[in-house]
């Protein structure tokens, strides 16, 4: 038996023509026969339960009978009209929880309407059309509003509050906008560079400034963004991620499932992106399933998802689940990590408490599992990690910023929306719908008040 | 097992199942498949007087009215009669007919409404040993310009012109062929009788414009940038033909007269609805020509077995059965009373039942109930429409119950009774009996 070297942590494991079907849409497009006939299916049920289901109000039954009725940008238009990152949450919606959990046809054939493959099918008809920009800006109304945060958030809250009429800054600390759609998501899901297509079409409606590499740092900046605008708000995600806390955490070959992800779609090519033989990856969120899948499509030979409790605790969806064993991936419950083993300064194993259910109450077993990795991602949940907001006089609840049904903070003339604040499941779709609420109250705010100063 | 074979107006056949006259029974080589596969009969397509063939269009000569799923609701064409020589379809009617003597062969014919015409063609039709003729006086394009088909079938005293001829210079059975494009279809019927014809076949197709090219805004189908009416047939146009071939068949002046049924027939039930309203023998072309000629083995099986289930020992015996059913408005009975019914345990939630009745009926059924979305049937709101059971997507999910005598009716307060009662004796009709 040839050793091997420590850690076996590398690029290239794959051919070329590999790595191009691993990350090509992992769910493909509909055909236009497959989505009329697709659309078909749709009942139009009358206060759709589907629409209910949506955090952002898209009017599902409309949207389908446009695209059954040849009318792709109609369909489009209905859909980007409730959500203008309609063409991302088609692709990244765990769907399978929220629109298509509750159609009716689940009920009488056992299979819903594929209401996110179809809003894909029309808003994509539309982006590739010629002339793709379906929204008229207001009259400018003379008013600025500054967005902190372009991730789903801040672009939709951007997006509505420009088409109102207002000037928006839209300040992001990475060098593009996109947030999480850009830097979080798995790459399969997102392919052809859609969030940065996305991004462009939205700030193609005019009157969006996007300022990259921009970094809310002290209260000084804090102030000033007030001062200088008219209204803020607040789509900074989350910053930071929890840790193990346990030894050897800073071994080489540990890191976060979110830097994986986000390394591996600012590469250029997959190929350039190491990844162990053998990766363990400790959570049990959406964050622990695309960080897994896409280790074994960069070539790992064993991955598995380690989770303290049962399949039923998962945050990640039963669909993102079963991807993740369709992809050949293990998922590994009831084991808590106890000490990350390591080898001249490299990880080589993880040791963790097997675990069990007492009363409620999460306890050990008394009994060990060693399972050997290269490669250790961390995916167990991130928070919100800015020192600055509080110095800024922010209210929190539950470790993220503090708001009202409007989506206001405590502090005059700001608002806040997306992973930042504690409210909903943290799915792009919700930080859509934060996004717009706020753009929504910002608006009526100012037009309440008196004209801007010179007019 | 229920017998299939049929006898119309002296004509036998193994099944009821008859092709129509139309583009599958064009020649030989297609009626052989046809009765290779089962077809009971066929009705050549219609022969016209002897000399130069006419001519059809080189371009789209059908247009579909589809379903999402692309299958087929209507369908229309602008086919003209046959456009081969007389004397090669005379030939192969004679030779097919030789091959297959059990099987229905009918000749459908349109010449000029001149007695010179009929009289010349009619012998060398009888000739080829056929065993009927089917006057086809329902065409509604292009022949009809030129003074035959529905133009003659639109007339009433043409058709028993021409009826008589017939009867006059042949021996063979007549089925005069009848145009739906008309207001009243008893009175060609009884024109037909008139004339002396053996049996009527309805109907034939209805003018029709099967749409409008969004890009180019011209009508479809459309040769050459245009297009002219066709004639509609398939699965849409049964409901009309159903009504037609019961207002002949309930006719006091025309009950008894052999009616072959056509429009839209694609199975066995649709068979079954033609002959249970008085059809001896039914037609068929359009699904023939979506599906193929095998579609007749699965016609004969379900009405074999439907026959069987339903203790009939023929097919002679279920015809007319469901004519007694079919009456005038005035002499329904005002006094029943039904209601919509929702099976809450087969009710999937999509609501089309409620909105139909809120926006568009008699807002009889609920949207919520106790704040939780809920459909049922206000029966105090409802006047058993049956519009829900019409709208709802899952079968046997609403419907329709009928009260008792003696059961309070919740939106009138009066039970309902017993007795009979038609407008033409209604308290309301200023014009009814005894008044």
């Amino acid at each position: 038996m040839s050793e091997r070297r420590r850690p076996d942590i590398r690029p290239g494991r794959l051919t070329q023509e590999a790595y191009a079907a691993h990350f090509a849409d992992h769910v493909p497009p509909l055909t236009a026969a497959q989505a009329v006939l697709e659309a078909s299916r749709c009942l139009y049920c009358f206060d759709a339960p589907c629409m209910q289901a949506c955090p952002t109000r898209i009017d599902v039954p409309s949207f389908i009978k446009r695209i059954a009725e040849d009318n792709a940008r109609g369909a489009a238009q209905a859909i980007l009209e409730s959500n203008p990152l309609g063409g991302f949450c088609a692709r990244d919606c765990p769907t399978e929880v929220l629109c298509e959990e509750v159609c009716v046809r689940n009920v009488q054939q056992g299979r819903p309407v594929a209401i996110g493959r179809l809003q894909r099918f029309a808003v994509d008809q539309l982006m590739a059309s010629a002339d793709n920009q379906i929204f008229e800006r207001a009259p400018a109304s003379g008013r600025r509003v500054a967005v902190v945060g372009a991730g789903p958030a801040g672009l939709a809250c951007a997006h509505a509050l420009a088409r109102a009429g207002h000037a928006v800054t839209l300040y992001d600390a990475k060098p593009k906008g996109g947030g999480l759609n850009e830097y979080g998501v798995a790459a399969y899901k997102t392919a052809g560079n859609y969030a940065q297509r996305e991004v462009e079409w939205l700030l193609g409606v005019g009157g969006i400034t996007l300022q990259c590499g921009w970094a809310l740092t002290s209260r000084p900046q804090f102030e000033a963004l007030r001062r200088e605008h008219d209204a803020v708000f607040l789509g900074l995600g989350l910053a930071d991620t929890y840790r193990l806390d346990i030894a050897g955490e800073t071994l080489a070959g540990v890191a976060d499932a979110v830097e994986f992800i986000s390394t591996l779609r600012q590469a250029a090519d997959p190929a350039s992106v190491p990844v162990g033989r053998r990766v363990v990856v400790i959570g049990g969120g959406m964050t622990a399933v695309d960080a897994a899948v896409q280790s074994k499509l960069l070539g790992a030979e064993r991955v598995d998802i380690v989770y303290r409790r049962g399949p039923e605790q998962m945050s990640a969806s039963r669909e993102e689940r079963e991807l993740a064993l369709v992809r050949g991936v293990t998922i590994q419950h009831w084991l808590a990590p106890l000490e990350v083993l390591g080898e001249a300064g490299c990880v080589r194993a993880v040791r963790f408490a097997r675990q069990q259910l007492v009363e409620g109450q999460l306890v050990p077993t008394g009994e060990e599992c060693v399972l050997e990795a290269d490669m250790v991602l961390k995916a167990i949940g991130q928070r919100l990690g800015n020192p600055v907001l509080q110095e800024c006089g922010l209210a929190l609840r539950a470790g993220r910023i503090a708001v009202d049904e409007c989506g206001r903070t405590n502090v005059g003339g700001v608002w806040a929306g997306g992973d930042c604040i504690a409210e909903g499941q943290d799915l792009t779709v919700d930080a859509v719908a934060h996004g717009l609420r706020a753009a929504r109250d910002i608006d009526l705010r100012l037009r309440a008040e008196r004209p801007a100063r010179g007019d | 097992m229920a017998r299939l074979d049929t006898e119309f107006c002296g004509i036998r056949s193994p099944n009821p199942f008859w092709l129509a006259s139309a583009p599958p029974t064009d020649k030989a080589y297609n009626v052989e498949r046809a009765f290779e596969a089962g077809w009971g009969g066929v009705v050549w397509k219609t022969l016209g007087e002897a000399g130069p063939p006419l001519v059809n269009v080189n371009g789209p000569r059908y247009g579909a009215l589809l379903a999402a799923d692309r299958s087929l609701i209507g369908f229309n064409n602008i086919e003209l009669i046959t456009d081969r020589d007389l004397e090669s379809n005379l030939a192969e009617i004679t030779a097919v007919k030789r091959r297959w003597p059990d099987r229905a062969m009918i000749v459908s014919i349109m010449v000029p409404c001149q007695e010179d015409s009929w009289k010349s063609i009619l012998p060398r039709v009888e000739d080829t040993g056929c065993d009927g003729i089917e006057l086809n006086f329902g065409c509604p394009h292009g022949m009809s310009e030129r003074g035959m088909g529905s133009a003659v079938g639109q007339v009433p005293e043409y058709i028993q012109m021409v009826t008589a001829w017939c009867k006059r210079y042949s021996r063979l059975p007549v089925i005069v062929k009848l145009t739906p494009n008309i207001t009243d279809i008893r009175f060609p019927a009884r024109a037909a009788k008139a004339g002396g014809a053996d049996a009527v076949s309805l109907i034939n197709t209805i003018n029709s414009i099967m749409g409008v090219d969004p890009d180019t805004l011209t009508m479809t189908p459309a040769v050459g940038g245009q297009g002219t009416h066709g004639g509609y047939c398939g699965p849409a146009v049964k409901p009309i033909a159903l009504n037609m071939v019961a207002e002949i068949a309930r006719d006091p002046q025309t009950a008894g007269l052999p009616i072959s049924g056509i429009g839209g027939i694609g199975s066995w039930r649709d068979a079954l609805e033609f002959i249970a309203l008085g059809a001896g023998s039914v037609q068929v072309c359009t699904a023939a020509m979506v599906f193929g000629f095998k579609i007749v083995q699965d016609m004969a099986s379900g009405l074999s077995a439907y026959l069987d289930a339903k203790g009939f020992a023929s097919v002679a015996q279920l015809r007319g059965r469901a004519l007694r059913s079919v009456t005038d408005w005035s002499l329904l009975d005002l006094n029943r009373v039904s209601k919509a019914v929702i099976d809450q345990e087969k009710c999937i939630g999509c609501g089309r039942c409620h909105i139909a009745c809120e926006d568009t009926a008699h807002q009889a059924i609920t949207a919520t109930k106790n704040g939780r979305r809920h459909f049922e049937v206000k029966e105090e709101e409802c006047v058993g429409c049956n519009l829900c059971v019409n709208v709802c997507p899952v079968p046997e999910c609403i419907t329709l119950r009928d009260l008792a005598p003696g059961e309070v009716d919740r939106r009138t307060g009066l039970a309902v009774s017993a007795e009979r009662l038609e407008w033409t004796a209604h308290p309301n009709n200023p014009t009814r009996a005894g008044v």
